[in-house]
């Protein structure tokens, strides 16, 4: 295979070349935006970062997505299961929701492990649902994005809360090494994702899953663990983002946390190249695909484009990924293509006749 | 050029990923005649025919019709063309009326914007009066039997000022008066100048009807031939070329005592399904299923390995009882199956080759025992040489690859994961002659190593021919076992049927 078609075949292409047009398009327009500097303290900052920074929380959502949309499913509640992480770990770090009586907040990491292990659990009652009931995925987690939302109320009592935890803040807002906390989660998290599906045979059994169920069970693997196991990774992530939302404003609203998130998380998986039907998935295009989620708008506003038309734009655009990506589009390029030769032998082989 | 010929086909070349279905294949085509294209599956019979509609379009060659260059993209660019094609199942609509099937797409209108109803409906009773056909033709299309809807094919086709008519096995679903009647309709459209190109797999009805006969082998010309010069003995050995000697080859390990029964099954019953069935695998030995379809051989390969649950009886492996819950169950007992249905139970299309091989031996060894990348790809080499899988290299998607070479796949698939057991359930379906002959040689190959082997298949003659026990089954139970010269065509025959042995 020649090196350039090793490049354009990868799967990395596409969402990295769209990223690159975009990048470009912003440093013709309004050339400060990826800036990067050090600041007094220094630690990193500016628009790169800042960018990178924003796209953190649908980033963890869609990375555990993109495993759920490799089965051939899809995870509406992740929305929810973000906002529920958000009200348990504020509740319990100020102490006085779920547990009224508690003068001092819990250890932090105790917060941190209690409000991952409700993620879990969350994600499981999905799986449950799906691989064991076999309810279809939209339907399963669609009655948990509902319930969530609810189950975020209980939790709260109905209220925003806030908290004045400094350390809980740190969390999101503090640095390390010079990165903003988010950026170095989302990278530590990538990176187990990435090892654990490449580095291990669990790519290979979500992928056969997912593109034909019966053959991989017939070849021994036990897709109904891979879907409880997929189910409670997005569940996971969903309740780290959760964290990181909460801490970043040390407050929550009930009715908003979260909101909408689940559609930009499974737009990120698509606009990083993972097929909706299921099989084969591609971690890194969506980390860009979460990226340009972030891009995109930001990139309207600069352009003075009002929310309401650039929430237009935005799905114009989408959908131009999304179809130069099909592989229905890339077959009618080459057949444009191919008729145009054949055209030309046609003619050829009228003139020799 | 010969004013009789109207279509000439010449230096057709046709390549799918990793096989050549067509390579410099010639065809003429003259006015009134019927002409037979024959090959065994895979030969390249459809592709050439597909070719010709528009359905694939060539990688080289051209095609001369009528006098001029065509290279039609669509089926419709060739009906316009005056190239219509009818197949076995006959592609109409089925829930739309006689008269409107005839002029879908070309309605008569009226009043600019109306289809004229009429007109349409007595259009249609005189295109079909054409093959005193007098039928009510405002009536579903599906009230009328396949032979007549082929014949409403065919009138739609002629209609539409076909100079050249595809009939792709047109006669496998009609009993024999209705091929009478479809042969009187042929004559009759031969004698108005239209060329034919018939299609079958029945010898006989290409000697009733055929003026000439194109041979393809492997996707290469063999020859064009005058019907009346070439006997039928002499087709066939042209159509199956060395690979029936292959086949004749094929000699069955002989059995020795000392074998020991790898699985062994009593009284086995799964509910709704197959009852009391007694079998034993036995090491070095194939054991056959003979059978109709639906009398048990595939659920009792299915019970076997632990995908339909079995209510009683017991399965035992080397000597000790087992329970196979699931398939992975019976993988970890060294057992191995190739599904009936491989694209649905077996084939992972959108993954290679490699990780398609790799599977069932990932899967047994379980998600944390990685085998790596640079392993898999020993292996998987390892099976595309030994088997002789005809792919350009591991890294090619499965589903790329032709039907025979997929199932080589997934017996690779079972090989890697080191079998005691091995259960072939229609290994050679649908995949070509030289293919079919591969894998059963690889079969007896596998015996002769050890291997214990069910193998199931509709073609009995590949049964008899591999096995040296055959159970007979017949509504879910088993009727009967022959053992070693008990094994002969007639009196398993007699077995499936049901006949008291004499």
């Amino acid at each position: 295979m020649s090196v350039l078609k090793r490049i354009t075949g990868s799967a990395m292409f596409t969402p990295l070349l769209v990223l690159l047009l975009i990048v470009i398009f912003n440093l013709i327009v309004q050339p400060g935006i990826f800036s990067v500097s050090i600041n007094a303290d220094g630690n990193l900052s500016g628009g790169l970062m800042l960018i990178l920074l924003r796209s953190v929380p649908v980033m963890l959502l869609a990375l555990g997505m993109t495993l759920v949309i490799a089965t051939g499913g899809v995870d509406l509640s992740v929305g929810s299961v973000l906002a529920i992480g958000s009200a348990v770990s504020l509740s319990l770090i100020r102490g006085d929701t779920v547990a009224p009586t508690a003068d001092t907040a819990m250890a932090l990491w105790l917060v941190v492990v209690i409000t991952m292990i409700v993620g879990v659990v969350c994600g499981l009652w999905n799986g449950f649902l799906v691989a064991k009931i076999g309810i279809p995925p939209i339907v399963a987690t669609l009655i948990f994005m509902v319930a969530g939302r609810g189950l975020t109320q209980v939790i709260t009592l109905e209220r925003s809360i806030t908290t004045g935890h400094l350390p809980f803040g740190q969390i999101a807002n503090g640095f390390t090494l010079g990165v903003q906390n988010p950026i170095w989660i989302a990278f530590i998290i990538f990176m187990m994702f990435w090892l654990f599906t490449r580095k291990t045979a669990f790519g290979l059994f979500v992928e056969s899953t997912g593109i034909n169920k019966s053959a991989a069970k017939y070849s021994g693997i036990k897709s109904t663990k891979i879907l409880l196991a997929i189910y409670a990774i997005s569940g996971l992530c969903a309740s780290i983002a959760g964290i990181l939302s909460a801490s970043n404003i040390l407050a929550i609203q009930p009715a908003r946390a979260g909101e909408d998130m689940e559609l930009d998380a499974i737009l990120a998986v698509v606009l990083g190249g993972t097929n909706m039907k299921g099989g084969k998935f591609n971690l890194g295009g969506t980390v860009i695909g979460a990226i340009i989620l972030d891009l995109l708008p930001r990139t309207m506003t600069f352009l003075g484009v009002g929310i309401q038309y650039s929430m237009f734009i935005k799905a114009v655009v989408i959908v131009l990924i999304v179809l130069i990506q099909s592989p229905t589009t890339g077959r009618f390029v080459k057949s444009l293509f191919k008729t145009k030769v054949s055209n030309k032998q046609e003619v050829a082989a009228n003139e020799s006749v | 050029m010969d004013n009789d010929v109207i279509l000439q086909m010449s230096n057709i070349e046709m390549n799918f990923p990793g096989v050549r279905a067509l390579a410099n294949v010639n065809f003429t085509l003259r006015r009134g005649e019927v002409h037979s294209v024959m090959g065994e599956n895979g030969a390249g019979k459809s592709t050439l025919i597909k070719c010709l509609t528009g359905v694939y379009q060539m990688d080289s060659g051209s095609i001369v019709f009528d006098g001029r260059h065509i290279r039609p993209n669509s089926v419709s660019d060739a009906m316009k063309l005056g190239i219509s094609s009818v197949y076995q199942e006959v592609n109409l609509c089925p829930n739309l009326t006689v008269a409107e099937n005839i002029f879908i797409g070309r309605q008569p209108m009226k009043a600019g914007a109306l289809i004229d109803w009429k007109k349409m409906n007595r259009l249609s009773r005189e295109a079909l009066k054409k093959f005193d056909l007098d039928i009510n033709v405002t009536k579903n299309l599906d009230t009328y039997s396949v032979a007549i809807q082929q014949m409403i094919a065919i009138a739609r086709a002629v209609d539409i000022d076909a100079k050249v008519l595809i009939l792709d096995e047109p006669t496998s679903s009609l009993d024999k008066d209705e091929v009478k009647r479809l042969f009187e309709v042929i004559n009759k459209l031969k004698s108005e100048g239209i060329a034919i190109i018939f299609i079958t797999h029945f010898l006989d009805q290409v000697y009733e009807i055929s003026d000439r006969i194109t041979v393809l082998r492997n996707g290469e010309l063999i020859g064009e031939y005058l019907a009346a010069d070439l006997p039928q003995i002499e087709l066939v050995k042209l159509m199956v070329g060395k690979e029936l000697e292959q086949m004749t080859k094929l000699k069955k390990t002989s059995h020795t005592d000392e074998h020991k029964v790898v699985v062994e099954a009593k009284n086995v019953s799964v509910p709704a399904s197959i009852q009391d069935i007694g079998l034993t695998l036995t090491e070095g030995e194939v054991l056959g299923f003979a059978g109709l379809l639906g009398s048990g051989r595939s659920e009792t390969a299915k019970a076997l390995f632990g995908i339909d649950r079995i209510s009683d009886g017991t399965i035992s492996v080397r000597g000790s009882t087992v329970q196979l819950r699931n398939p992975a169950m019976a993988i970890k007992q060294k057992i191995a199956f190739c599904p009936e249905d491989r694209k649905s139970d077996a084939v992972v299309a959108d993954l290679t080759t490699r990780e398609n091989i790799v599977l069932a031996l990932q899967g047994r060894m379980g998600m944390f025992k990685y085998i790596s990348k640079k392993k898999q790809k020993e292996l998987a080499d390892k099976y595309i040489k030994l088997l002789g899988i005809a792919t350009p290299d591991a890294e090619k998607k499965i589903g790329e690859l032709s039907g025979g070479n997929q199932q080589k796949c997934i017996l690779a698939r079972w090989l890697a994961t080191e079998p005691d057991a091995l259960i072939m359930d229609e290994p050679t379906r649908g995949i070509d002659v030289g293919a079919k002959a591969e894998i059963m040689k690889l079969t007896l190959e596998l015996c002769e190593n050890g291997m214990a082997v069910a193998f199931i298949s509709s073609e009995l003659e590949e049964v008899i021919k591999l096995s040296n026990s055959v159970v007979v089954m017949r509504d879910r139970k088993k009727v009967a076992e022959l053992r070693g010269d008990e094994i002969d065509h007639d009196r398993i025959l007699e077995k499936i049927a049901g006949g008291e042995q004499a």
